[in-house]
């Protein structure tokens, strides 16, 4: 075959070239048989099956609500406590499992990531959709536990929980992308992730109010504090949940929309960086798994 | 056997193509710092490929010969767009899908007609295509009534023919196999061999990694033998395989 005649290019692509993210929303089956097949498998095998998704909540809401409530005391102050710390422990549950799993994915998925190519990022994508199924059951225990104590929120309540929603999955797509991707290299990254979870729980106001915050750190710590995007999910939950629920005197921070349009932007960059690391790492993956 | 390559362009263009792997030879700071001390190195690099020039044509069937080690799968693999060139460039006109390692997305605890779904997905083909084929799917695979069985159940016979069964229905023009004929019995190895030569037959390229001679003659008509990461030979199949015999490791 000779090879003086140019060949018209533009019909050819190069294998293992991808738009990244947005090629994801044209595998839009695979992703729906992805996090299908993580939901289907995730209790297989065990008798209680998804009523697991019920028990550990619930076991870790008691623990919490018996040391922190009623041993440390802190209920006091906080009206209906139990609901207050539910409310909270469920978003950082959501972020946890999304972030967590999403860090995970691409090693976990190192069978299909060395043979075949596939925009890479379905797995951490598909790994938060799946976290957000689980994260469902727990809303429901959530709602029904509210709704038994007088739940009735306003509209602007209820889209400030989805907002919260929203933020939490994007900035744990986000931070999925840029640890997972680190992930195949240096397996450090996955126990840095640990770390970073084990803090989640407790840098934002879950088991104790914001107010006992403001009151012992300086103000620009404490914006620090509240600029945290998990902060401003577990308080717009609060505001949505839990507050309704009481007699409404209980002190809100101020300026919580405000915090929340800032997460969506912290959350909305620290995706365009986990893109951006991703796709300078990706090139490797195949042959550092 | 003349090709209408003059007319259509190629199918698969492979250009200089470079491709180093750096082995690590130290995983921790500990490691590095030792290794530093003893003034030993910490990596070293491992040429896979060097130049590699080759143009495929469309309704070609090529067979890539060589001993282990001499950089067939990595091509194989940057021709799928697992690997990224180091130097050099890939294109290829048209849906490829690989044969490589068949069942590499099959999830033990899912049924066979799940696996199925989700690895006909994972190959590029959309829901409207799986239904489609679904049932010449099975069929080719015989796995029958075990359809809905999980696959840990599967002999592995039945699981390598069911995983086999659906990368070769998927939609594509170019076939990339990467020494996976060896599966199955020899009455299914025959029929792969006749599915296969259907497939060159409807005008798809075939591009094939495998140390069995016989069938890659059987198979192919030309042959690229690859040394050390190099072109030595590309031509007719019968003198590649005179080449490669001839030829050490």
């Amino acid at each position: 075959m000779s090879k003086t005649e140019p060949v018209d290019l533009s019909a050819f692509s190069v294998p293992g070239s991808g738009r990244g993210i947005l090629d994801v929303f044209s595998y839009g089956y695979l992703l729906r048989l992805l996090v299908r097949k993580g939901i289907l498998t995730r209790y297989h095998g065990s008798v209680l099956g998804w009523a697991w998704s019920y028990v550990k909540p619930t076991a870790q809401f008691f623990i919490y609500y018996v040391v922190m409530g009623v041993f440390l005391n802190l209920s006091r102050g906080i009206e209906a406590f139990p609901i207050y710390l539910f409310s909270g422990i469920v978003v950082v549950n959501l972020f946890n499992e999304a972030f967590g799993n999403a860090t995970k994915s691409i090693v976990n998925n190192k069978a299909l990531v060395k043979k075949i190519y596939l925009p890479r990022e379905l797995f951490p994508i598909a790994d938060v959709f799946i976290a957000f199924v689980h994260f469902l059951p727990q809303l429901s225990i959530l709602i029904v536990v509210c709704l038994v104590f007088g739940w009735v929120p306003t509209f602007v309540q209820l889209a400030g929980a989805l907002l919260a929603i929203f933020i939490v999955l994007l900035i744990a797509t986000g931070l999925g992308l840029f640890f997972g991707s680190i992930n195949v290299s240096y397996r450090d990254s996955q126990n840095l992730v640990d770390l970073i979870l084990m803090f989640a729980t407790w840098t934002s106001p879950v088991l104790y109010s914001f107010t006992m915050v403001r009151d012992k750190l300086p103000t620009w710590l404490f914006d620090l504090y509240m600029l945290n995007p998990l902060t401003s999910a577990v308080e717009l939950f609060h505001s949505a949940f839990w507050f309704p629920t009481t007699s409404e005197t209980a002190e809100r921070p101020e300026h919580l929309w405000f915090f929340a349009g800032i997460s969506v932007v912290v959350a909305l960059v620290m995706l365009l960086i986990g893109q951006f690391v991703f796709r300078k790492l990706e090139g490797r993956f195949a042959q550092d798994l | 056997m003349p090709k209408t390559s003059e007319l259509e362009p190629p199918r698969i263009i492979v250009e200089g193509v470079r491709k180093t792997y750096t082995l690590r030879h130290t995983q921790s700071f500990k490691e590095t710092f030792v290794a530093w001390l003893k003034r030993k190195r910490t990596s070293t690099s491992f040429q896979a490929l060097n130049g590699i020039d080759i143009t495929v044509g469309d309704s070609e069937a090529i067979a890539l010969l060589g001993y282990n080690g001499s950089g067939k799968s990595t091509l194989l693999k940057l021709v799928s767009g697992v690997l990224r060139p180091d130097a050099g460039r890939v294109l290829t006109r048209g849906r490829v899908a690989g044969l490589i390692e068949v069942g590499a997305g099959f999830h033990p605890d899912l049924s066979g007609r799940e696996n199925v779904y989700l690895n006909a997905a994972i190959l590029g083909m959309s829901k409207d295509e799986i239904d489609a084929r679904f049932d010449e799917i099975v069929e080719f695979s015989e796995i029958g009534e075990f359809i809905d069985t999980e696959v840990k159940h599967y002999s592995s016979g039945m699981f390598v023919r069911l995983a086999f069964s659906v990368a070769i229905h998927t939609e594509l023009d170019i076939l990339l196999v990467d020494e996976v004929l060896a599966v199955g019995d020899a009455p299914f190895r025959e029929k792969c061999k006749t599915k296969i030569r259907e497939i060159v037959a409807a005008g798809k390229t075939l591009f094939i990694v495998s140390h069995d001679l016989g069938m890659v003659s059987d198979l192919c008509s030309r042959g690229i033998v690859l040394r050390r990461g190099e072109v030595v030979f590309d031509g007719a199949i019968g003198d590649a395989i005179t080449t490669l015999k001839a030829s050490t490791r």
